[in-house]
């Protein structure tokens, strides 16, 4: 059974076509000059180009970090190039129209239309492409009801004061390695900022896509949820398939005002590498929000690709009464690894945080789920539950948890709850004898282990993470 | 429609069934009947295909198709039902989710459409009443939390929803009360017909009470011992299966 089952989780990356985009591509390294560059490219205000200097001197001095739970060789940041931009995009195309068609058929093909009369209704797309923005649809009736959706470049230029104050806020440009190396080299992303009572009238989404040779994407998005409004914010990401590994370091800040709500979603799907541990993305990201008195956010996610995970989408509870959800589920197999968690910072009063991830392994992968549940001196009556569930799938594979509390408060509740379960013979057997393919069995099971946290997701995504999962394991059985 | 001829089969190195043979026509009820570690499950997994039960000789036959060649899912899709002792949890899965799938699989099978959730949705509420299940069953996860009770009668409901041909109950009436068993039998009961057969393994002539066989088989190491009509369970009733090694000896 055993057998059918590793069968069943030979997976096809779907996403793994290279499109033939003309592109401008900085040359390999990364020094002072190339970060003037970037910036020059961007066209950047003076405070701009002296802030990714100074993250750059940060990171020169920092050693990259290694206590997660991953193996790989050393990254040569020197053999990577920084920039690369389709030079079609250099032209800065007003309409959709003007586009490299290349380009459409790309998002096309990934199933996420560019053309508005063909999108889902509801939902609004920034294009990352490489290093730049590609289109950001359904500006118009967004900036109707005040909110600005736009690429982080273009806010340099448009809403400078917002860029400025929150820049670097919740992510500083020298927190950790990996965010100070984005904080100096990063080159394009989304910007969002909802005004005082808005709530979003569509969701708002990024698509990312890696497609150049021995390229990083080092993207950052900046979200701001003024008082009391509401934003739900997706994320989507692929790469074609490369032996050669790419690395992905991207930043992310969420700022929630008071009484703000900010849903954050990300299906992560990047190239996991071949059978054998070959190429497949190396995802280092910083994910952090900050959540002001009564505030709310809540970050889904959903990851199932690249080579290396290390990421711990966390919230910052400064305000009183604010809240933290993190809910995760996170796929290995192969030689994938992924160590993934959050950090919920506890500081204000009856702060409150919930924790729910969900880790499937399978194959050699492993994966580990890290977590810090942090209550501050100050954080009277909060709370936090954790609950912490590991798949195994077959009797290769690994699921490890690290879970650190530290309760500075002593009328702070903290709970943990872990279970590591398999999935069966019994299982396997009885859909067997329902007649359902040992695939579509894997595949529902694993559905099921993961329904708690697919029902946070947004209606279209939700449906869109289940089929993901189903891809991910589907294979031929014999 | 089921033919077995001197089946064999052994569970990692130990043979359990030693030449069994049983010939079932369409529309008939075989009871099999005998001692703990007789090989009764293990019939049932040999027939339904389950991993490390090892036929090593014997042929089955359903209708006119070698069984034995076919993977669990082929044999299921071509009408084959078990109705587990003790069916397994699949946390999160509604059970509404896993027949739906189930269903249609077999209806693919079939060349028929699937069932649109509406239609299947109908179909399900009336097999959910007629085993005496609430409603919301059909929302919670596959075994989920249910009682031994629960857990029986949800096979039940599964086996009249997928419409198979031949149907094995294994030990379906094990842990029932009364009324429990009453519930499960007329649910048997309701779908007996000239095309379907049953093998109905149990412990205890009570079941056959309610649902009447044909036929009753003795099945003692691994050889079916002895056949008769319905008698003979309320003669295993009264005799217990002490007297088995004598008939063995009688017949050798």
């Amino acid at each position: 059974m055993s057998e059918q089952i590793e069968q069943a989780l030979a997976r096809k990356y779907e996403a793994g076509f290279v499109s033939n985009v003309e592109s401008e591509t900085f040359a390999a390294g990364l020094d002072e000059e190339v970060i003037r560059k970037i910036s020059a490219m961007k066209n950047e205000p003076q405070w701009l180009l002296e802030w990714r200097l100074k993250a750059f001197e940060s990171w020169q001095k920092m050693e990259e970090p290694e206590w997660a739970h991953l193996h790989y060789a050393k990254i040569d940041y020197q053999a990577i190039s920084y920039y690369s931009a389709p030079k079609s995009m250099k032209d800065k195309p007003k309409s959709l129209d003007e586009v490299d068609p290349e380009l459409l058929r790309t998002y096309e093909k990934l199933g996420i239309p560019l053309y508005e009369q063909q999108m889902l209704a509801g939902v609004a797309v920034d294009a990352v492409f490489d290093s730049v923005s590609v289109v950001t649809t359904f500006r118009e009736k967004l900036e109707e009801a005040g909110v600005i959706f736009c690429s982080i470049s273009e806010a340099v230029h448009r809403f400078p004061d917002l860029v400025k104050k929150y820049l670097g806020s919740v992510v500083p440009r020298s927190d950790n390695y990996f965010a100070a190396l984005n904080s100096a080299v990063f080159t394009d992303g989304s910007f969002v900022y909802i005004p005082k009572g808005v709530r979003s009238p569509m969701e708002l989404s990024t698509y990312f896509r890696i497609n150049e040779q021995n390229t990083g994407q080092f993207e950052r998005t900046l979200i701001v949820a003024d008082e009391g409004s509401y934003v739900s914010y997706l994320e989507g990401c692929t790469a074609p398939q490369r032996d050669e590994n790419q690395l992905h370091a991207a930043v992310v800040e969420l700022v929630a005002l008071d009484n703000a709500k900010i849903k954050y979603s990300t299906v992560q799907n990047w190239y996991p590498g071949d059978e054998n541990g070959k190429g497949g993305i190396y995802n280092f990201v910083t994910k952090r929000g900050i959540c002001h008195t009564n505030a709310h956010i809540s970050w889904t996610q959903v990851e199932t690709g690249s080579a290396i995970t290390w990421k711990y989408p966390s919230c910052i509870l400064k305000g009183d009464n604010s809240v933290g959800e993190f809910y995760s589920v996170a796929l290995a197999r192969g030689k994938q690894q992924a160590d993934t968690g959050t950090k919920m910072i506890h500081l204000g009063k009856n702060t409150k945080s919930t924790i729910i991830s969900k880790g499937i392994s399978a194959g050699d992968a492993n994966n580990a789920y890290r977590g810090l549940v942090q209550m501050g001196p100050n954080a009277e009556g909060a709370r936090n539950f954790t609950q912490c569930d590991s798949l195994l799938i077959g009797d290769q594979c690994g699921a490890h948890t690290f879970p650190y509390i530290e309760s500075r408060n002593p009328s702070a509740i903290v709970e943990h709850e872990a279970t590591t379960s398999k999935v069966s013979d019994e299982q396997m057997f009885l859909c067997q004898q329902r007649g359902l393919d040992p695939e579509k069995a894997v595949s529902m099971i694993v559905n099921g282990f993961c329904k708690e946290v697919f029902k946070e997701l947004p209606m279209e995504f939700a449906v869109e993470a289940g089929k993901l999962l189903e891809i991910s394991l589907e294979g031929s059985v014999g | 429609m089921l033919k077995i001829q001197n089946l064999h089969a052994k569970v990692e190195d130990k043979t359990i069934l030693k030449g069994l043979s049983l010939d079932i026509k369409p529309g008939e009820v075989h009871a099999i009947m005998g001692p703990n570690g007789a090989g009764k499950s293990t019939l049932g997994y040999v027939l339904s295909g389950r991993d490390g039960y090892e036929v090593t000789d014997g042929q089955v036959e359903l209708n006119g198709q070698d069984l034995l060649e076919q993977e669990t899912e082929e044999r299921a899709r071509a009408g084959l039902f078990l109705a587990f002792q003790y069916p397994v949890e699949i946390p999160g899965v509604s059970n509404m989710e896993f027949m739906k799938e189930s269903v249609n699989a077999m209806r693919e099978a079939r060349g028929q459409e699937p069932l649109s959730a509406a239609e299947f949705l109908k179909k399900a509420k009336e097999a959910c009443k007629q085993v005496h299940l609430p409603l919301d069953f059909l929302k919670r996860g596959v075994n989920e939390g249910f009682s031994g009770g629960e857990k029986k009668r949800n096979e039940i409901m599964q086996m009249i929803l997928l419409e198979p041909t031949l149907c094995i109950l294994d030990e379906s009436d094990s842990g029932l009360d009364i009324d429990a068993l009453q519930v499960v039998a007329d649910g048997v009961n309701s779908q007996r017909s000239p095309e379907r057969s049953f093998i109905v393994v149990t412990h205890y002539q009570r079941l056959l009470d309610y649902i009447k066989p044909d036929f009753v088989h003795i099945l003692a190491d691994g050889k079916i011992v002895k056949s008769g009509d319905a008698s003979l369970a309320l003669e295993v009733e009264k005799e217990g299966y002490a007297w088995l090694g004598e008939a063995q000896e009688a017949g050798a």
